[in-house]
Order: C-alpha cells, then sequence, then structure tokens
C-alpha cells in the first residue's frame, strides 16, 4: 500500500510538473497577444549585460520615480542579445530596449525587429563617428553611449617619443634594443584585419565606398583597389618572407604578455590590453596609429549603445527612456567609469578625457576612426580577409597581389 | 527443448495473467482508498485548471493548434488517471509527454523550418514585415524644426497641441490638420491645455502610448507637407514616410521613386526589376532548401572532399581511441600489473576535462613558434601542426584520441572483467594461445558488449562540431578556393559557416542540411546495428 501511495503521488507529481511546462511554453506566448490590450502596464524591459546592469539601475530608479514607468532591467550575456534579439522580437517576446553595438544594425534592420530613434535636437550633442555609426541607411537606429578603437599603446620608457610614421616606429623600435621592434595580435590562419585595418587605409584602400546617404554603399566595394593591392605588397614585404615584423604565430595573447614584459615598445591594441599593462607598472602613452602608406591611418571605431524593438508597445515610454535617461551626461559617464570606453556623448566624453590621458589618447585616435561597416554584406568580407592576409603575412600561396586580387573577386561574387 | 511448444505458451499466458491479475488487484488496492482519490482529484484537477488557462490564453493569441492539442493530451490523461484499467498508460503518460515536448516536437520543429525560407531578412510575419517597413520608411524631414506638444483629449479622441519654434500654437488631430488656437494656457512658453480638452498627464499618455505612437497630424491639407509625429510624448517632428501600403493590393510603392513592390510569393515586396525590400517574411518554400544543397555551386563543390573526410575522421575516431582504450584495459587488466588504481585515475584524467576547453589549450600548445609541442618536445622545430592541411588533419585525430581513449578504456575495462574467467581457463587447458585466446574468444565477446558504444561514439565523431572548431575552426583554408571551407571542415562544422558565417544566416538551409546528416547517421547506424545483431547471434 505504501509503495503504490507513493507511485501515485510521484505520477501526480510528475504529470503536474508536465502541465506546468506545457503551460509555461503557453503562458509565454500569452503576452505577445494581449500586452497590447494591456496598455496601463507602464513598464519597459530592458536587455543589458551585467556590467552595465548596475549602472542603469540608478537611471532606471530615476525614471520611474519622475515618470511612473517601471523599468525592468535582464541580464543576458553581451554575445546572446543580437540573435536572442532577432528570434524573439517577433514572437513578441523581446525586450523593449537591448544594449548592442552598432554593427549588429544591418542584421537586425534587414530582419525588421528595431525601430529608429529620434535623438531630435540632442542628436549634435554625441561624438560625430557615434552617430554616423548608428546610422543605417539615413536613420538612427539607438542612442550611442560608448566608442572603442585601437591605438598605439606605447612603453615611454623605451621610446619616449611617438612615431611619425611605420617606418620611423620600426626604427625607433629596433633602436630600444627589445625583442620585438612592435606588436600586434594575430591569429595564425586569419590574421586579424580589424587590427590591421588602419594600415591598410594608409594605402587608400577602404573596405566599402560611401553612398550618397554616408552610410557604407555594398555595391561600390573598394578593397580591392590600386591601395589594396600595395597593401598586399607591404604586408608580404612585413611578413615571414620579408622584414619579419608581423608574425602571425604572435596571437593576441602572446602579444600582451611580451609587451607587459617589456619585450617591445609598441603595441598595436585597444583600452582592453591597458589594465593589464598598467598593473605590471609600466609607464604607457596612447599613439596616433602611424601611416605605412602616407595616408591616414583610420581603425575601425565600435560604438555601443541602446536600440528599440521594432515590436516594442512601449514605444513612448521606452523613447523617452533612451533619449532623456541613457542620453543624459551622468548616465554616460557612470556607463564611462564601469567599461572604461570613450562615452559617447560628447559632454561626457570631454570630461573623461579631462582625466585620463590613457582615454584621451584612444579618443584622439578614435575622431581619425571609421564605423565599422555595419550592413550585412560584410559578413561577406570577413570569411575571405583574414585568411588571404593570414596567406600573404606567411608568404603561402604565391604572389601577394594575385591573392588579393583573387579576394577581392570571391567576395564580390559573395556579395552577388 | 523437450517441452512441445504448446505447453510453453500455455505456462506464459498463466504467468502473464497472473501477473496482470496481481497487477490489477494492486492498482485496485491503490484506487480504493479514499485519500488516494481526494488526492487524484485535487492533483490533476489543478493540472486541468493550468491547462484550460493555458488553453484560453493560446485561443486569445490565435494558436489554434496548440491550444488544440493541449486540450486533447489533458483529456487523453484525465481519461487514463480516472479509468479503472489501462496500468501500463498510467506510468507511461508522463514520459510520453516530456518525450513529445523534448523530442518529437524539437525534431518536428527542424523538419518543418528546413521547408521555410527562415533566415536573415525572413524573421517574422508579412504583417511584422509591413509595420518595420513603414517604421524604417517614416524619416524626419532634413533639418525641420522640433516642436513642443502637450497631448489633449476630447470625447475619447486625441489631439496635439503643439507649440511651434516661432511660439505659434495649434492644434490638430489624426483627421484634422494643424489649425491655429489663441485661448490656450501657457507655462514656460509652451502651451500646456486649451479650454475643452482635458491634457493628459504623463502616466496617461504611457497608457495610450500606442495610440499616441501611431498618430501622425498633418501639418496641412497637402500630405506632402509631411505629418507631425511625437516618438516621446513631449516633443514632435516633421515626418514623411517613403513607402505607401496597400493593403487591397498587397503592394508597396516608394514615393520619391515610384517603383511599385508586389507581393509574388517569395516572402518580400519585389520591384519589377527583381530588387526586394528587407525585412521580407517567412514563407514555406518546399524542398527548395534540400535542392539548393546539392545544387548551390558554394555548397555543392566543397561537399564531396568534406564528406569524404568526415568520414574519415569520424572512423578513425573511433578506432584509434578504441584500439588504445582496448590495448591498456588489457594491460591493466593483467594481475601482474602492480599499483593499477593510481595508473587508472591518471588514464581518466583527460575524461574529465571539458573537451572543448582541452582542444583550446592543445591549440595553443600546437603553435608553430611558441608552442609546448614545438618548443619543448621536438627542440625548437618549426612544425606547422595546424596550419599544414596532412598535419592538421593528424592533429585533429591525435586530440581526438587524446580527448576520447579514457571513455574506450574505460567501457573496454568494464566488458573484459565481465568476461568469466572459467571460458578462458577452458581455452587454456585446451591448449589455445594468449592470441588465440584474445582473438577468438575475448574480443568476439567483448564487440558484443561494446558494439553498440562503438556505433554511437562513431555517430557522436560524425558531428563532432565543438573539437574541430576550437582546434583548427576548419582550417587550414586553401586561399586559393573560391569557398569558405577548410581542410579540416566536416559536415556539421560546413553547415555552420554556409548557414550562419556568410553574410547572412540562413536558418531554413541549415534545419534541411541538419536532416540530411540524421539521414546519414541514421543510415550507418541502422546497418552497424543489424550487423552487430548477427554478430550477437554468431555467439
Amino acid at each position: 500500500m505504501k509503495v503504490n501511495k507513493r507511485s501515485i503521488a510521484a505520477f501526480g507529481a510528475i504529470a503536474a510538473v508536465s502541465a506546468l511546462t506545457l503551460a509555461g511554453c503557453a503562458g509565454g506566448g500569452a503576452d505577445n497577444g494581449d500586452s497590447g490590450d494591456q496598455e496601463s502596464a507602464g513598464e519597459i524591459t530592458v536587455w543589458v549585460d551585467a556590467d552595465r546592469a548596475s549602472v542603469l539601475e540608478d537611471a532606471a530608479a530615476a525614471f520611474t520615480e519622475e515618470t511612473g514607468v517601471d523599468v525592468k532591467l535582464v541580464q543576458k550575456e553581451f554575445g546572446d542579445i543580437r540573435d536572442q534579439f532577432v528570434q524573439q522580437v517577433p514572437t513578441g517576446e523581446g525586450p523593449d530596449i537591448a544594449v548592442g553595438a552598432h554593427d549588429w544594425l544591418g542584421v537586425l534592420v534587414t530582419n525588421g525587429v528595431v525601430a529608429p530613434v529620434e535623438l531630435g535636437d540632442s542628436a549634435g550633442d554625441y561624438e560625430q563617428v557615434a552617430i554616423d555609426a548608428w546610422s543605417y541607411e539615413g536613420q538612427v537606429y539607438g542612442v550611442p553611449y560608448a566608442i572603442e578603437n585601437i591605438g598605439l599603446l606605447r612603453n615611454t620608457d623605451l621610446v619616449p617619443e611617438a612615431p611619425t610614421s611605420y617606418d620611423d616606429m620600426i626604427a625607433k623600435g629596433q633602436a630600444a634594443g627589445t625583442e620585438y621592434a612592435f606588436l600586434v595580435g594575430l591569429d595564425p590562419e586569419a590574421a586579424d584585419p580589424y587590427h590591421l585595418y588602419p594600415f591598410q587605409t594608409s594605402f587608400g584602400a577602404p573596405v566599402f565606398g560611401t553612398g550618397s546617404d554616408g552610410g557604407y554603399d555594398p555595391a561600390d566595394l573598394q578593397i580591392g583597389n590600386e591601395g589594396g593591392q600595395a597593401f598586399a605588397t607591404w604586408l608580404a614585404s612585413q611578413g615571414a618572407t620579408g622584414a619579419g615584423v608581423l608574425n602571425t604565430n604572435i596571437n593576441g595573447d602572446l602579444a600582451r604578455e611580451n609587451f607587459v614584459a617589456g619585450k617591445s615598445p609598441f603595441f598595436l591594441t585597444g583600452p582592453w590590453n591597458v589594465p593589464a599593462a598598467e598593473e605590471a607598472g609600466l609607464n604607457l602613452a596612447v599613439d596616433p596609429i602611424p601611416s605605412a602608406g602616407g595616408q591616414a591611418a583610420q581603425p575601425f571605431a565600435g560604438v555601443q549603445g541602446f536600440f528599440l524593438s521594432a515590436e516594442s508597445d512601449n514605444k513612448l515610454a521606452a523613447t523617452d527612456f533612451l533619449v532623456n535617461y541613457i542620453g543624459s551626461e551622468e548616465v554616460q559617464s557612470a556607463l564611462y567609469e564601469v567599461g572604461g570606453r570613450t562615452p559617447a556623448l560628447t559632454s561626457a566624453y570631454e570630461a573623461a578625457v579631462a582625466s585620463d590621458p590613457i582615454t584621451a589618447g584612444f579618443g584622439a585616435v578614435g575622431a581619425d576612426a571609421v564605423p565599422m561597416p555595419s550592413i550585412p554584406e560584410m559578413g561577406a568580407v570577413w570569411q575571405f580577409w583574414g585568411v588571404t592576409e593570414g596567406a600573404i603575412i606567411n608568404g603561402a600561396g604565391g604572389d601577394p597581389v594575385e591573392l588579393w586580387n583573387k579576394m577581392a573577386a570571391d567576395i564580390q561574387a559573395e556579395i552577388e | 527443448m523437450t517441452t512441445p511448444t504448446i505447453d510453453r505458451e500455455t505456462a506464459a499466458e498463466t504467468i502473464k495473467s497472473k501477473r496482470s491479475r496481481r497487477a490489477a488487484k494492486i492498482a485496485e488496492a491503490a484506487g480504493a482508498g479514499w485519500k488516494l482519490l481526494l488526492f487524484k482529484v485535487v492533483a490533476l484537477g489543478i493540472i486541468d485548471a493550468l491547462a484550460l488557462y493555458a488553453a484560453l490564453v493560446l485561443f486569445q493569441s490565435e494558436q489554434l493548434i496548440p491550444a488544440i492539442l493541449l486540450l486533447a493530451i489533458t483529456g487523453i490523461a484525465n481519461w487514463v488517471y480516472f479509468s479503472r484499467g489501462n496500468l501500463p498508460a498510467k506510468y507511461l503518460i508522463p514520459g510520453l509527454i516530456f518525450l513529445l515536448v523534448f523530442q518529437i516536437f524539437v525534431a518536428g520543429y527542424t523538419a518543418y523550418i528546413a521547408f521555410t525560407n527562415y533566415g536573415t531578412g525572413h524573421n517574422s510575419s508579412k504583417e511584422s514585415a509591413v509595420n518595420a517597413l513603414m517604421l524604417s520608411a517614416q524619416e524626419r524631414v532634413p533639418d525641420s524644426p522640433a516642436y513642443d506638444v502637450t497631448i489633449v483629449e476630447q470625447l475619447g479622441e486625441f489631439s496635439f497641441l503643439v507649440t511651434d519654434p516661432d511660439g505659434e500654437i495649434e492644434l490638430g488631430g489624426v483627421e484634422r490638420p494643424l489649425q491655429p488656437v489663441d485661448n490656450a494656457e501657457i507655462e514656460d512658453g509652451k502651451a500646456v491645455s486649451v479650454p475643452g480638452y482635458n491634457t493628459l498627464r504623463f502616466a496617461d499618455v504611457v497608457a495610450n502610448q500606442n495610440v499616441i505612437a501611431e498618430m501622425a497630424v498633418p501639418l496641412s491639407d497637402d500630405p506632402n507637407d509631411g505629418a507631425l509625429r511625437t516618438p516621446d510624448g513631449s516633443r514632435a517632428y516633421v515626418y514623411l514616410s517613403n513607402l505607401e501600403y496597400d493593403e487591397a493590393a498587397g503592394t508597396m510603392t516608394d514615393t520619391r521613386t515610384g517603383t511599385v513592390y508586389t507581393d509574388i510569393g517569395t516572402g518580400a515586396f519585389t520591384a519589377p526589376n527583381g530588387a526586394e525590400l528587407r525585412p521580407g517574411w517567412q514563407i514555406n518554400v518546399g524542398f527548395d532548401n534540400f535542392v539548393r544543397a546539392f545544387t548551390e555551386e558554394s555548397i555543392r563543390a566543397p561537399f564531396l572532399a568534406v564528406l569524404v573526410w568526415t568520414f574519415v575522421f569520424a572512423f578513425l575516431s573511433v578506432f584509434t581511441c578504441f584500439a588504445l582504450g582496448l590495448f591498456l584495459a588489457i594491460v591493466f587488466n593483467d594481475p601482474r600489473m602492480k599499483s593499477k588504481k593510481y595508473y587508472r585515475v591518471i588514464m581518466i584524467l583527460p575524461y574529465a576535462f571539458p573537451g572543448f576547453l582541452s582542444a583550446l589549450v592543445w591549440a595553443g600548445m600546437m603553435n608553430q613558434e611558441f608552442g609546448f609541442l614545438n618548443v619543448v618536445l621536438f627542440g625548437g622545430a618549426d612544425i606547422p601542426w595546424l596550419t599544414n592541411e596532412w598535419l592538421a588533419k593528424f592533429s585533429i585525430i591525435l586530440v581526438n584520441l587524446w580527448l576520447g581513449f579514457p571513455y574506450m578504456f574505460l567501457i573496454c575495462t568494464g566488458a573484459l572483467q565481465s568476461i568469466p574467467d572459467d571460458v578462458q581457463e577452458a581455452a587454456r587447458v585446451d591448449g589455445a594461445s594468449a592470441w588465440q585466446i584474445f582473438r577468438n574468444i575475448k574480443l568476439p565477446l567483448l564487440f558484443v558488449a561494446v558494439a553498440p558504444l562503438l556505433i554511437a561514439s562513431f555517430a557522436y565523431n560524425f558531428n563532432n562540431f565543438s573539437l574541430i572548431y576550437m582546434l583548427t575552426g576548419g582550417g587550414p583554408r586553401d586561399v586559393a578556393a573560391d569557398v569558405n571551407v577548410g581542410a579540416t571542415d566536416i559536415l556539421i562544422t560546413m553547415v555552420y559557416k554556409v548557414a550562419f558565417v556568410g553574410s547572412t544566416a540562413d536558418y531554413g538551409l541549415a534545419s534541411a542540411f541538419s536532416i540530411i546528416i540524421f539521414l546519414l547517421v541514421a543510415t550507418i547506424s541502422v546497418i552497424a546495428f543489424r550487423r552487430t545483431k548477427a554478430l550477437e547471434e554468431l555467439n
């Protein structure tokens, strides 16, 4: 009898759990159905990563106090947000606002899950590169908060003066007598187009040309132009069969280790590697990236910000929160404090630059930076770009210019 | 074998009827107690209430099929637990429900996606696509000023009370272009109320934000002047739309160029010249994805090479791991071996690390210039472990051997220990050599036990995505090749690249590929299991 009782209780429990599971699935589906009717809910949902959640809590509390609208912060892994947003917004279960990077825009707009945000007259209060980055086909799709770009990190004990050109940098690096004249993290197979891009632009070879609305034009692939070919030749000359400055066996971790150990005066990297160098007690300066091809060496800028769901039922409240709270100097400065990335709002940017020479250094390089293309066609570029650069640096695969032209043709074919 | 067959059947029947009688007795005893009945009623009542609520919610959101399914399942569950018989079903139903939710639904959904164009740009329903297109088509007229706006209400209808930058005060609604008013009350240079209308507080604005966000108040009778819209309820801007949606005809018209985009059944509004408006929406495309898997140049070209390597990789992985595992198991099973325990612990260590982490560590150790292998073991040699096509393949097998042999070692040890010693002794008495005992007695007995595991291991390695992805990323790639597929890519990593890494995600194609891979693995497994059955009968 006892056994039977227990087993029946177990059935009950299992059945209840399974029913709850079903009900859970169904309950989730319910939100999209009736949230349109519950207009007085007065709550906006924001997807945010752990770092930023703490800062936004204060802004959210202030917003709730002033407007009566609750702000629900949902923590997500930053890397997962884009795909989950694309998948969940159409089901009605997505958030009203999510944190993200500007280069997601192409995918988000193509999938119709983001809505334009009207910054109104406050658009002029942001750094130009941030607004450019968050614009897509002439519309601004979010509120930017931080700009991130690479710069040339210099160990001032080894080399006291900023280099004026790439050749000057190598000469200074060799004169310093360290093991490496210059460090940049590369991958054995895929090199690193992101870090090598400023050298490429210094030869006058951007990836895409710009269209009439100021955005990148996928129909105008520039990477294979004469400048690109010159860059390919230069890459080979710096690679394994040439000067050997660029070494694909030194990945990002090894490059950081060597720089921190004082084995090189120069390290081409972003703000994320500064803490390690500072902890090691190095005296640092951030210099503009020296030009290899004569023209300005423009790195990519990545701009982070918050975007608005196209299916949001709380557009007014969400827009108000975005423009007037996330776009405020307090929040932007607070986000800078936790993330260390240069703020996008000019007033917060100036405050940050005034207080920290390293930030000022990256900010100065960032003024020359170009937004990383956010058009979906960029995906086709990445998959050929790095492998070709790797092959050229390693001296494998033959003539660098031929390899470069082949790459441009492959990208063109993939885009079409 | 002396007993006639008929007798055996009767005997079996007697046992069976005895059993079912006993079961029925137990069930009756269980059902008889009023406490249990009460418990049953309450438990099922809760479940039914939840299911009913869920079904109502589903009906409300117009998801008819899931709602009907839910009700049907609940009905069946009720019938099973309240009827007197159906004892097996009482045990099976919870498991069946889990199977349905977590296995069959997932597999069925994958199959469903394989027949759609779900992917970047075809992400949602036509309705959301139209909504998104209309949203992004609303563009603020360049350099147009910002208007202060107060939302006012009269007889349930909202209006904008607008203070333009010059201080003019106007009132307008969706159907009524802006008209000047002169008796508005002004605060800080902004009109805040007007007689005859209620001014909305921010909370009221938020409560009605759907309606207000949709409002477009025409500036004048001429629609080309644009309309005022407010994104935040306190400021309004002049917007013009680039697109016009004709719901009856199902067409989108670009107001700047006059191009008409029509729904031609491809899941996107398409212009006569073939240009598509993005986003589009999800539609059923039949067998298109399967056809593409075999005909699209970028997929077909590397398909054969990848398929061959997938088989080679899966076979060699199983073979090498099994060979080493078996060898070690035999060695450690020998009674003459000392301190076996400690060796065994060391043997199993690689099994205890997460596989993808080990793969990453190995990738570091195989660095051509700074890796542990070249620097320490090969005295500074320059061996391109991961960047040479053949060495990379070798490295993959090697790392997988390191990762996989402990498992084979464990199961072989278990299987070996389950082989009775007297069988071997008998063979020895008959004068068989050690090799003969192994070859003719131990190995066949071992195979009976481990063959299913070998097949499972083959199926696992056939789809061993994490190892390939973490160790070589499918590379090295031939730069001369037109497609993004490397020397060590197996089917699943190729699918990943084709479906996700290119310019856009294509879930439909990826699902189709998953089904193709499933069919391959299933076919191989079925054949292999048939063979092992034959093996069992041999013994």
